[in-house]
């Protein structure tokens, strides 16, 4: 008897256990989705995206980060439509042609490795390829090395997506005598498009706050940039580089800026993630 | 079911489906219609064929146009991780002729002399790490063995998708809150009171002697928990999910309590799949970058065997040096750090991907 009760109590404590692991998850998530919506949302105001970076010891308030929300737009957005892509007809390659072939296993396997692969080496493998070549950082490279992320993300989500559409549906395609790569575009991804959405939301996420791969590429920029030929303002390295000084109003700055790129960052996960649940449904 | 009544047909008794038409005296319509036209619809697809072999060719040029720029897509991956592997090598080649392997266990880093050695990034990015794991895999357990035991079914998905959004929340907010919310209320309410408790006593003494201002090793290795308690907790319910349930009531039946199900069913049939998701969290741990640059305080130094120093990691080191390092050794000595980072992740992810693959192998039906 008295086995039993130490067996029950055993198990009490350990699902109590459990229960405060859920609860020590929770706490650290809403703890730093309040101090950033706390102290984001006292530095927000018009001039905060009409505004370009001031100087330091400026009184508070005064200026903002419209450059490198314009940089970071930019940037994401080319990254987007170079990677978004070539993820696409990678994940098509492995889901519609040969599956079960030395590529596809092969290159499924690294992507995995590539998806969480840290950031910053990406950052360097650019720098090498880009800016030394280019002799300068530059919004260009910038893009490319966020490209480089977006790609192993859509790929994945590409393939896990396409997989889920029902053979049949490819069979009845080719029993009417349609060529392959209509039944991919026409059949199978326009079937999979709510997935495939899904992923590429997720990259654009994923990007929106990637710092470490623009440290070495875009670098950053105090003024307003024209072009994406030198180093470009973006929103994650002010961040940084604000947090990091000793000034009021930069450190002030910053935290408009971590404030809105959590809600950016986090908008665009809830909408994918509706998404998906609406497509598996 | 189905193979009971599959036994009397493979058997060769002709089932009523098919009699039907047989016992009826004369064929009705409907079996006209559809055995009649068998012939004309074969001819009929045959003609359109045949007038379709003229716009024929070009298909098949888009189906082998299509399917090699696929092909060439899905090239290019195997080549970004080749490209990867040769700029570090190639970037670093001055370092590693310049200092060997020695490299790795030299503590020194002066850019004025040119002598490099990263043995206290290297050190600083494996002690970050193991503490993450030492507090993230216990958490983990505890938040998968809730979503997949105990959790009421409207609950589970709201809740997981909470745990899953802790990843999601970029890293550079981590830094931020880091260094500004969570470093002084680790350093007021956490490293005073261990330091005025451990003040005498020999190695915990050690471990909490330094500045306690909330930055260096021990904030870094908390927030990377925080980070990586949700890859770790999501791969282990994905995994206690697949444990047949058979085998659960079994235990159940037999008058097992949860946790004894869950410790001595779930955990020794899922091992492998556990073990690589802590090896992924690892890899993310080992490379995460924005956070450690916040909060680990960036000074070269390994004096002491405080966790509450301020250090250097080899993503810090690099976030910090490397844009304005001058090219030359110094700039090479970044990037053999970098080889060396991603040489370590690279082993860490190899060998959680082999254990995931694994399980899969075993279900057998999970993508």
């Amino acid at each position: 008897m008295a086995h039993f009760v130490r067996r029950k109590r055993l198990n009490r404590v350990a699902l109590t256990l459990a229960f405060a692991a859920m609860l020590f998850g929770m706490f650290w998530l809403a703890w730093i989705l309040w101090e950033t919506l706390r102290l984001g949302f006292e530095s927000l105001s018009l001039s905060f995206i009409t505004e370009n970076m001031p100087p330091p010891n400026e009184p508070l308030g005064a200026g903002g980060l419209a450059n490198a929300i314009w940089g970071s737009l930019t940037m994401v957005a080319l990254a987007t439509f170079i990677g978004a892509p070539v993820g696409i007809l990678s994940g098509i390659y492995l889901a519609e042609y040969d599956p079960r072939g030395w590529l596809a296993v092969t290159v499924r396997f690294v992507n995995d490795l590539l998806l969480s692969a840290p950031s910053i080496i990406i950052g360097l493998f650019v720098y090498a390829v880009m800016v030394v070549r280019m002799r300068q950082f530059s919004g260009w490279a910038g893009a490319v090395a966020l490209a480089l992320i977006v790609i192993p993300v859509v790929i994945r989500t590409t393939e896990n997506m396409l997989a889920l559409i029902p053979a049949g549906l490819r069979e009845a395609a080719y029993a009417l005598g349609t060529p392959k790569w209509k039944v991919i575009l026409r059949i199978t991804l326009a079937a999979a498009r709510a997935g495939v959405l899904t992923g590429v939301l997720l990259a654009v996420a994923r990007i929106s706050g990637e710092t470490a791969p623009l440290l070495f590429t875009a670098l950053n920029n105090q003024f307003w940039s024209t072009g994406l030929s030198g180093p470009t303002a973006n929103l994650p390295v002010t961040i940084l580089q604000f947090a990091m000084s000793p000034y009021e109003n930069w450190q002030h700055l910053a935290w408009g800026g971590v404030f809105l790129i959590t809600l950016i960052v986090l908008g665009l996960n809830v909408l994918a993630r509706t998404l998906s649940r609406k497509f598996s449904s | 079911m189905r193979g009971y009544f599959a036994r009397f047909v493979g058997d060769g008794v002709p089932t009523p489906i098919i009699r039907v038409p047989k016992t009826r005296g004369n064929i009705p319509p409907t079996a006209v219609m559809d055995g009649g036209p068998l012939f004309p619809v074969m001819s009929t697809a045959m003609s359109v064929s045949a007038a379709r072999r003229g716009p024929l060719l070009p298909n098949a040029l888009a189906d082998r146009l299509f399917g090699g720029v696929a092909r060439a897509a899905a090239l290019l991956t195997l080549a970004s991780l080749l490209g990867i592997i040769l700029s570090l090598v190639i970037g670093a080649w001055p370092a590693i002729r310049a200092f060997g392997p020695g490299f790795l266990t030299h503590n020194a880093w002066d850019p004025v002399r040119e002598d490099f050695g990263g043995l206290v990034m290297i050190y600083g990015t494996l002690m970050t790490s193991a503490i993450a794991l030492l507090i993230a895999t216990p958490v983990s357990f505890g938040i998968a063995l809730f979503l997949t035991e105990l959790a009421p079914a409207w609950l589970k998905r709201p809740l997981g998708t909470a745990i899953e959004l802790l990843a999601a929340v970029p890293s550079i907010v981590y830094g931020m809150w880091g260094l500004m919310v969570f470093g002084p209320v680790l350093a007021r309410y956490v490293q005073q009171p261990l330091q005025a408790l451990f003040a005498g006593t020999p190695v915990l003494g050690a471990l909490v002697s330094g500045p306690p201002v909330g930055i260096g090793i021990l904030s870094a290795g908390i927030i990377l928990s925080i980070m990586i308690i949700p890859f770790i907790a999501s791969v282990m319910r994905d995994v206690f999910e697949v444990t047949p349930p058979l085998l659960k009531e079994s235990a159940y039946g037999l008058g097992a309590t949860t946790w004894e199900v869950v410790w001595r069913i779930v955990l020794p049939y899922t091992k492998t799949g556990v073990l690589g998701g802590i090896m992924l969290g690892l890899g993310r741990a080992l490379g995460e970058t924005m956070a450690v640059t916040f909060v680990i305080g960036n000074m070269n130094q390994l004096g002491s065997p405080s966790l509450f120093e301020a250090a250097n990691s080899i993503t810090s080191a690099l976030a910090n040096e490397f844009a304005e390092a001058a090219p030359g050794l110094h700039q090479a000595s970044l990037i053999y750090l970098g080889l060396v980072l991603f040489l370590i992740t690279f082993t860490v992810l190899v060998f959680s991907r082999l254990l995931l693959l694994g399980l899969q192998r075993n279900e057998g039906r999970r993508t």
